[in-house]
């Protein structure tokens, strides 16, 4: 039948597409990328044990029991079977309690909040998703860029991430997860590169006019020593970063080039999370109130606040 | 302040080609059709027998031809959107620069959601589930017509901001802080704002009715286990609308707030908490999913059970799986945002939760092919719908529980996956189950059946038409591109962008078949004509009427002893019978207070878009009067005397048995 | 805005189009369904509330603003409404015309003191600069207060018109079945107030 010839072709080119694929999330360079592609390999073969039957049988039911076929085991008033019901309530709870087991563990597992352990010391970024294009800055360093992200391979990089104004995404698809960027607010981020390159990184969260512009490249160096010299490369700009900078940086432009910043007032990123957050009261009462709440947004928010 | 508040002519976009030819053609199809209502002189008809009726089945058709009106101009929309990504790649830019480009987008979903689905939703609704209890009407038949009406105005404002300012450029979920003032100063967010509102409080009141309705009208002897599978899954549907539409309703006054009044729920500035407003969007959004899927549902069971000749099987395994949805539906809203930050505890209970929901969906889906099982299944459109569905839909229902593991979550999260998810299920699930029922009751709202060879091709271009289009959209999700964009530049995306706009041309070939449908049926009306009331030997009461049904629809109410009850009575010899004398029967009558109530309050909207405040006032100030005339009228009823009711009666008796005697002797 | 009008719609004379059936039962049923969807409308109104109430913005916070002595005297205005809407509910079932009018008259006293003293409490904090758009608590604090107000407007508009339906037309079925819905709408919102006195002002001065 056209159906099931259709499910095959998409099915087919499915497969393909997902071997063949380069640069996307099933092609990570990076460990959290790579448990994520696992992960949704590992569901997709679990339910597919349910999915193809079901869609076999369909078909073929609906085959069997066409009309004109087969009249002698006409049932019309047979719809009730204790087995089968018993059956059909089972086998989807035994696959969800399957699933379920795996989806609490991997959730634990790839919390972004979560250091990720014995790779050594991390790098820390803060990134500040402005309209349309990304700062990053560099604490450690004392430097920042503007839609440009770099860093060392097999280096775990720690991201603290706020926005200016709307809120973003900050995706870097083969690097693994993605965590929203929102005013106010700082939410964190723990990948790594597994092997040097240049990946694609972008807002997934649309932020208004100039959303699509809103790309940068995440390069992993090859080793530190390429990595701290580009930080010199990048110190030797005459370029600066103050809060007067950044507030004219903030004006909305699209599809802005690569900028770097030599020198960064100290504490700047503290600044921009704290511009809407001291409007904000103390959040332990609020996690009593609207449990739904009391997220790792919120528990961020209460340190800085106490800062 | 201006008389006419923000309003200028500059609000007319004389500088969009497109929008100029669109507005052309609008104003050209009105001009005809308003030619031919006064060529073949049906004005008093229009207005008497459709406008200002309370016939729940007049009011179900009025809302599937709205739907369908907004099908076309979403439509539209979306093939705009595919024709755009598959022209602006590698560094083209397309012909929809972003400022247009991202009203559309917003327009598709709000318009699919909203003004397509629902609408369609409710019409089915309308017209069978009175006649499915055995009831004469509604509850409240006159907030029937009120609720159509409030629809329909949401429908036109988000129609007049084509051609009048602009749409919201937010993307169809309208997150703060972007729909806030600051960063969307112009009218587009309102116009979402006051369509989204007034719609909702149809659909609102619309539910209370049938509620009622179910709850306290159904026929003697009808337990509610006894009630057929699409009235019990329209009822879970009822009580999520009642249920979420208040928190919509909630969510968009405050957003108004902070708009009109420089509130700050949502605000970056003084304590607003933005994340608020994304948790109660979703506390509605969620939910309503479901009330489009809900009834969907009932109607594949029915269709199934029908055309196998078999009852369904695990009716009570179908309404606790219905019940069971309704309620997990509620504790799930979480799984639109897991990459929001919220610690792994939260995310993987709403994760877990969601994947729940699988379970009862799960035995829906065996309990259709354990009603397919042994059965005689004739395979005429309705049921082309329902087992495209269920292949289709076991694909969404897969991507779905793949979405809800947070960990698969964060890579896929706004992705064109989850673009491709949504549609597998609500194109696969809701749009393929209205087709199937509109294909299913046409006959009993119209009188005649439809063409099957067009329906038959329309479908098989739905089918083909969506893996085609949505397909390539899972790919384009895994190589990493993200929703909304305006244009690519990344040659891997290249090939999947243009399959998919090959399937979107392939799908409004599906959409025009079933106008031509529409028309060689309306031609071929004699020779489809349904003279039994019962062309397909339906199982449930709606079929025990007449084609269209008299408007009264049952002349005496029937006593039910089933579920299957119209079968029941068939088997019995119970069908069909001729009574000598009738009790008359009161009817209510139509009134217009419905539709002036409705235009009043869409002025009062259109108002306040454009701070025209004095027009805002008189527009409330007329609408309440209206409504206090209404209350206060006595005369809104009459009887239908028992002659004209012997007549009506015999006459279908009559041609119900010669037809079926004609069978009988054929066979 | 443009909610309550339809919402109250409710109360039409339909209902009577349907021989077999208590219509007026369908209506208080339909009308006690209705209170049930506002309830959940109140219910998302006191989530928000509960999520900013600490957003002061270096502004005022509850306790330096409520003063529970007059809110008090404003619920006890709005508690014995509904005490004497019970009362003007019993002469209707007894069809007693002119002590259903007087009870309805006297609740609608009551409604009117209570309304008199919140305008004049938010009118007092705006003319200090405590308007709702100062900060996010005051926002959602006008918001839930300000709703639960609006809907004690619209019951007195709705109780104004049915002491003019009593008065011409006596105490029929249909309009003991309305007097009955505007009972039920005003027991309802006597009962939202009780939450909002303890959630905002007891909670907020604690």
């Amino acid at each position: 039948m056209l159906i099931r010839n259709l499910c095959n072709i998409a099915l087919g080119t499915t497969v393909l597409a997902l071997t063949g694929c380069k640069g996307g999330v099933l092609d990570p360079k990076g460990q959290i990328g790579i448990d994520e592609k696992n992960l949704i390999i590992i569901a997709t073969v679990l339910m597919l044990i349910v999915v193809i039957p079901v869609i076999v049988m369909t078909l073929y039911f609906a085959w069997k029991y066409r009309d004109g076929q087969d009249q002698q085991i006409y049932a019309p008033k047979w719809a009730h079977s204790g087995k089968i019901e018993a059956a059909v309530w089972a086998i989807p709870i035994v696959i969800v309690i399957v699933l379920g087991v795996i989806t609490w563990q991997s959730t634990q597992q790839l919390d972004p909040y979560k250091p990720l352990e014995g790779k050594g010391k991390h790098l820390t970024v803060e990134v500040v998703s402005l309209n349309w294009k990304w700062l990053f800055i560099y604490p450690e360093q004392g430097i920042a860029t503007v839609n440009e992200l770099v860093f060392p391979a097999n280096v775990p990089v720690e991201y603290k991430i706020t926005s200016e104004s709307t809120m973003n995404s900050f995706f870097i698809p083969q690097l693994g997860s993605q965590i929203y960027s929102m005013a106010g607010m700082e939410t964190k981020l723990h990948l790594i590169a597994n092997e040097p390159g240049t990946f694609k990184g972008f807002s997934a969260n649309y932020s208004g006019a100039g959303f699509t512009g809103m790309k940068f490249n995440a390069i992993a160096m090859p080793t530190q020593a390429d990595f701290d010299s580009w930080v010199s490369k990048v110190k030797s700009e005459s370029n600066t970063l103050s809060k007067a900078d950044y507030d004219a940086l903030a004006q909305p432009s699209e599809n802005n080039p690569v900028t770097y910043f030599g020198d960064v007032e100290e504490g700047l990123f503290h600044t921009i999370v704290m511009k809407y957050m001291q409007a904000h009261g103390d959040m332990n009462k609020m996690h009593k109130a609207m449990p739904e709440h009391s997220g790792h947004a919120n528990h961020t928010m209460h340190s800085e606040g106490e800062k | 302040m201006s008389l006419l508040g923000k309003l200028t002519l500059d609000a007319i976009p004389f500088h969009e080609p497109i929008l100029m030819v669109t507005m052309a053609v609008v104003v050209i199809a009105a001009a005809l059709i308003a030619a031919l209502v006064t060529k073949y002189k049906k004005w008093g008809v229009l207005w008497h027998d459709w406008i200002t009726s309370i016939d729940h089945k007049r009011l179900g058709v009025m809302y599937i031809i709205l739907a369908l009106i907004m099908l076309f101009r979403g439509f539209s929309d979306a093939i705009m959107m595919r024709a755009q990504l598959a022209l602006a790649t590698g560094g083209a830019t397309g012909y929809l620069p972003p400022e247009h480009y991202d009203q559309i987008f917003t327009a598709h979903g709000v318009i699919m959601i909203i003004f397509m689905a629902m609408p369609f939703m409710i019409g089915l609704m309308n017209i069978v589930l009175p006649l499915q209890i055995g009831a004469r009407d509604v509850a409240f038949p006159f907030l029937n017509n009120l609720s159509f009406w409030l629809t329909a105005g949401g429908a036109i404002l988000i129609n007049i901001s084509l051609f009048c300012g602009e749409f919201a450029k937010t993307g169809w979920v309208a997150y703060p802080p972007l729909s806030e003032m600051s960063f969307s100063p112009g009218v587009g967010v309102d116009y979402y704002i006051w369509a989204l509102q007034i719609s909702g409080i149809g659909t609102l009141l619309t539910a209370v009715n049938f509620l009622v309705t179910v709850f306290k009208m159904r026929a003697p002897g009808m337990r509610l286990m006894q009630m057929p599978i699409f009235t019990w899954t329209c009822t879970w549907a009822n009580i999520l609308i009642a249920a979420s539409f208040p928190i919509l309703t909630a969510v968009l006054t405050m957003l108004t707030l902070d708009r009109y009044l420089d509130f700050h729920f949502f605000t970056n500035e003084a304590g607003g908490n933005a994340m608020m407003y994304i948790n109660l969007f979703w506390a509605w959004g969620h939910p309503e999913v479901y009330i489009l899927i809900l009834p969907a549902f009932g109607i594949f069971s029915e269709v199934i059970s029908t055309f196998t000749g078999k009852r369904l099987f695990g009716y009570k395994s179908m309404v606790y799986a219905s019940g069971a949805i309704s309620i997990l539906g509620f504790i799930v809203w979480l799984h639109h945002f897991f990459t929001m930050g919220s610690s792994a505890n939260v995310n993987a209970f709403f994760g877990v939760m969601t994947m729940v929901i699988a379970v009862p969906t799960g035995v829906k889906l065996f309990n259709w092919l354990f009603t397919i099982y042994r059965g005689r299944l004739r395979i005429t459109v309705p049921v082309l719908w329902t087992l495209g569905f269920m292949v289709t839909f076991t694909i969404g229902g897969m991507t779905g529980v793949l979405l809800a593991i947070p960990g698969a979550d964060y890579v896929l999260h706004n992705s064109l996956f989850l673009i491709a998810h949504f549609h597998n299920t609500i194109i696969g699930g809701a749009v393929f189950g209205y087709l199937a029922g509109f294909a299913f009751w046409f006959p009993k709202a119209m009188g005649f059946k439809l063409h099957e060879g067009w329906g038959k091709a329309s479908f098989w271009c739905w089918l083909i038409g969506f893996f085609v289009a949505f397909m390539p959209l899972y790919v384009l999700g895994f190589l990493g591109m993200t929703r909304r964009l305006n244009h690519t530049n990344n040659p891997d995306w290249n090939i999947w962008l243009y399959i998919a706009f090959v399937g979107a041309v392939i799908i409004m070939f599906g959409i025009l078949f079933q106008v031509v449908q529409l028309i060689v049926s309306f031609k071929n009306r004699e020779a489809l004509k349904d003279t039994t009331g019962d062309p397909w030997n339906g199982h449930t009461l709606e079929w025990s009427t007449s084609s269209p049904p008299q408007y009264y629809n049952f002349a005496t109410i029937p006593h039910v002893h089933d579920i299957d009850t119209w079968t029941d009575m068939k088997e019995k010899g119970q069908a069909y019978q001729q009574k000598s004398s009738y009790a008359p029967i009161h009817m209510p009558k139509n009134t217009a207070a419905g539709v002036m109530m409705s235009a009043c309050f869409t002025t009062f909207c259109f108002a306040m878009i454009w701070h025209i405040w004095w027009l805002a006032i008189v527009g409330v100030i007329a609408g309440i009067t209206v409504f206090f005339k209404r209350c206060y009228t006595s005369d809104v009823d009459y009887y239908v005397q028992p002659e004209e009711i012997l007549e009506i009666e015999s006459a279908h008796n009559a041609s119900a048995t010669t037809f079926n005697q004609g069978k009988e002797f054929s066979a | 805005m443009s909610s309550i009008p339809a919402d109250i719609n409710i109360i039409n004379h339909d209902a009577h189009a349907h021989e077999h059936h208590d219509t007026g039962g369908d209506t208080v049923f339909g009308f006690w369904l209705y209170l049930m969807t506002d309830c959940l409308l109140f219910a998302s109104f006191f989530a928000t509330y509960a999520v900013l109430y600490m957003n002061t913005a270096g502004g005022v916070s509850g306790k330096d603003i409520f003063e529970l002595d007059f809110v008090a005297v404003e619920t006890a205005a709005l508690l014995l409404s509904s005490i004497t809407f019970g009362f003007a509910m019993i002469s209707a079932h007894a069809q007693k015309k002119a002590a259903t009018l007087t009870w309805l008259a006297v609740t609608f006293a009551f409604g009117v003191v209570f309304i008199s003293m919140e305008v004049y409490e938010f009118h007092h904090l705006i003319s200090h600069g405590n308007g709702p758009q100062r900060s996010a608590f005051l926002t959602s604090f006008f918001s839930l207060v300000g709703l639960h107000g609006l809907h004690v407007t619209a019951g007195l508009i709705w109780m104004a018109t049915m002491m003019i339906e009593v008065s011409r037309r006596g105490l029929k079925p249909a309009t003991v079945t309305r007097l009955s819905c505007l009972s039920l709408f005003w027991h309802f919102l006597d009962v939202v107030w009780i939450c909002v006195f303890t959630v905002v002002y007891l909670m907020g001065v604690m």
